[in-house]
C-alpha cells in the first residue's frame, strides 16, 4: 500500500550525521553525503558526510566508496564486486536516481553526492538492501528452458531472427534499480512483480526453444503480478544498461490479448 | 512485504502468494475499447453541448434536441461508456493505494455508485427523450 512517510524508526536523524574532513593539503575535493543504518544500534538513520580527495582517488562514485572504506571510515558498508557494471551488486540511489555505483562518474555529479540505497526496500546495514523477496519473486517466474520435447543429442537451434529477439533482454544483470525506481514496485511490491522480474519473464516467454510459453503467460496473468505496470517508464529511464522493460511489459500485455482476441 | 519473526514461510512461498488469478487480460482490453469508443462520443458530446449552449439555453431546446433518437441513442452511448471507463479506471487506482478491507470497500463503494449515477442519467435522458 502507498505509504508516503516513513516509519519513526526510518526517520533520518539529521542532527546525527558526522563529517569526516578532506586530509590537509588536498586539492580537488568532493563531498559524499551517505546514508548510513546500523540495526546494532537503537539509533535512526542519520546521513554522513565525507570530504574525498578527488586528486588520490578514482574517477567512479564506488573508487570514491572504496577509497572512504579503506581510508576513512571501515564502518561503511555496501556490496560491490566486479567494478565493471556487470555483476549488479553496487545498485544504489546516487543523485536521486538508481544507478550502479563502479559505472557512475563522480564529475557527473553536480554539487554535493548523495548517495542512499535502493528506495522503500528494507536495509540491511548503511547501502546494503534486502533483496530476499526480489530474488524469491525471480525464482517464481522460474527463468529456465522449459521444454517437453526430449533434449536433443546436440544444442537446440534458434534462426538468426529469433535470437535477436533476444537482444535487449539477456543483457540484464538483475540490479534492481529498475523495481526499487517503480512506484507500483513501491507500494504493491508483495505481489506485482516489478520491472526487473517481468522483462526476465518476457525473456522466456519470447525464446524460440521455450515450450511452456502459455503456462508462463497463465502464470502472470494476474492483476497484481502483471497489471500494476501503468507505463510510468521509471524502470526504462534508470537502467544502468540502457534496457527497456516498459517495453518488455508491454509486449507481454501485448500476448495476453493477443491469445485472447 | 513486511517480514516479521512469526513469519516462518520461505521467500518463494511469499513471492507465489496465492498464485495468478487469472484475470486481467479482460479489465485490460476493455479499458481500452471503451476508450476508444469514448473518442467519438466524447468529441459529439462537447461539440454538441458547445452548440446548444450557444443558443436559447431553456429546458425545450435541450428536450427538441434530446428527443431526437439519434441523440438520445447517443447520449444513452455516452453515459454508458464514460462510467464503464470509469469504474475500470477507478478500479486501478484503488488496487494501486489501498490495501486490506479498505481495498474491499471502496471497490464496491465505486462499483454502487457508479452503477448508481448510470441508471440515474440513462433514466434522465430517456425521461427528457420520451417527454
Amino acid at each position: 500500500m502507498a505509504q508516503f512517510s516513513l516509519p519513526q524508526n526510518s526517520k533520518i536523524d539529521k542532527s546525527a550525521g558526522k563529517t569526516f574532513k578532506a586530509p590537509a593539503g588536498a586539492k580537488k575535493v568532493k563531498t559524499f553525503k551517505i546514508y548510513r543504518y546500523d540495526p546494532e544500534t537503537n539509533a535512526n538513520p542519520r546521513v554522513d558526510t565525507y570530504e574525498v580527495d578527488m586528486g588520490s582517488c578514482g574517477p567512479m562514485v564506488l573508487d570514491a566508496l572504496i577509497k572512504i572504506k579503506n581510508e576513512v571510515d571501515a564502518t561503511l558498508t555496501f556490496r560491490r564486486s566486479c567494478r565493471e557494471g556487470i555483476c549488479g551488486s553496487c545498485a544504489m540511489n546516487i543523485d536521486g536516481t538508481n544507478t550502479l555505483a563502479c559505472i557512475k562518474p563522480c564529475d557527473e555529479i553536480k554539487g554535493d553526492a548523495k548517495i542512499y540505497p535502493l528506495p522503500h526496500m528494507p536495509v540491511v546495514k548503511d547501502l546494503v538492501p534486502d533483496l530476499t523477496h526480489f530474488y524469491a519473486q525471480l525464482a517464481s517466474i522460474e527463468p529456465w528452458l522449459k521444454t517437453d520435447t526430449p533434449a536433443p543429442t546436440r544444442e537446440r537451434l534458434q534462426s538468426e531472427e529469433d535470437r535477436a529477439k533476444l537482444d535487449g533482454l539477456y543483457e540484464c544483470i538483475l540490479c534492481a534499480c529498475c523495481s526499487t525506481s517503480c512506484p507500483s514496485y513501491w507500494w504493491n511490491g508483495d505481489r506485482y512483480l516489478g520491472p526487473a522480474i517481468l522483462l526476465q519473464a518476457y525473456r522466456w516467454l519470447v525464446d524460440s526453444r521455450d515450450e511452456a510459453t502459455g503456462e508462463r503467460l497463465d502464470a502472470l496473468e494476474d492483476p497484481f503480478k502483471l497489471y500494476r505496470c501503468h507505463t510510468i517508464m521509471n524502470c526504462s529511464r534508470t537502467c544502468p544498461k540502457g534496457l527497456n522493460p516498459a517495453k518488455a511489459i508491454a509486449e507481454t500485455k501485448k500476448m495476453l490479448v493477443e491469445r485472447k482476441v | 512485504m513486511a517480514k516479521t519473526s512469526k513469519d516462518l514461510r520461505s521467500p518463494l512461498s511469499r513471492a507465489r502468494g496465492l498464485g495468478a488469478a487469472k484475470d486481467g487480460v479482460h479489465h485490460f482490453w476493455v479499458l481500452r475499447v471503451s476508450a476508444l469508443a469514448l473518442i467519438p462520443l466524447s468529441l459529439w458530446f462537447v461539440f454538441s453541448v458547445a452548440c446548444l449552449a450557444s443558443g436559447p439555453a431553456d429546458f425545450y431546446a435541450v428536450q427538441h434536441w434530446v428527443s431526437a433518437p439519434s441523440v438520445a441513442v447517443a447520449l444513452v452511448l455516452f453515459l454508458a461508456t464514460a462510467l464503464y471507463h470509469s469504474v475500470l479506471g477507478v478500479e486501478e487506482v484503488i488496487l494501486d493505494y489501498s490495501t486490506g478491507p479498505a481495498r474491499l470497500t471502496l471497490l464496491l463503494a465505486s462499483k454502487f455508485l457508479h452503477a448508481i449515477v448510470a441508471a440515474a442519467g440513462i433514466f434522465a435522458v430517456l425521461k427528457v427523450a420520451l417527454g
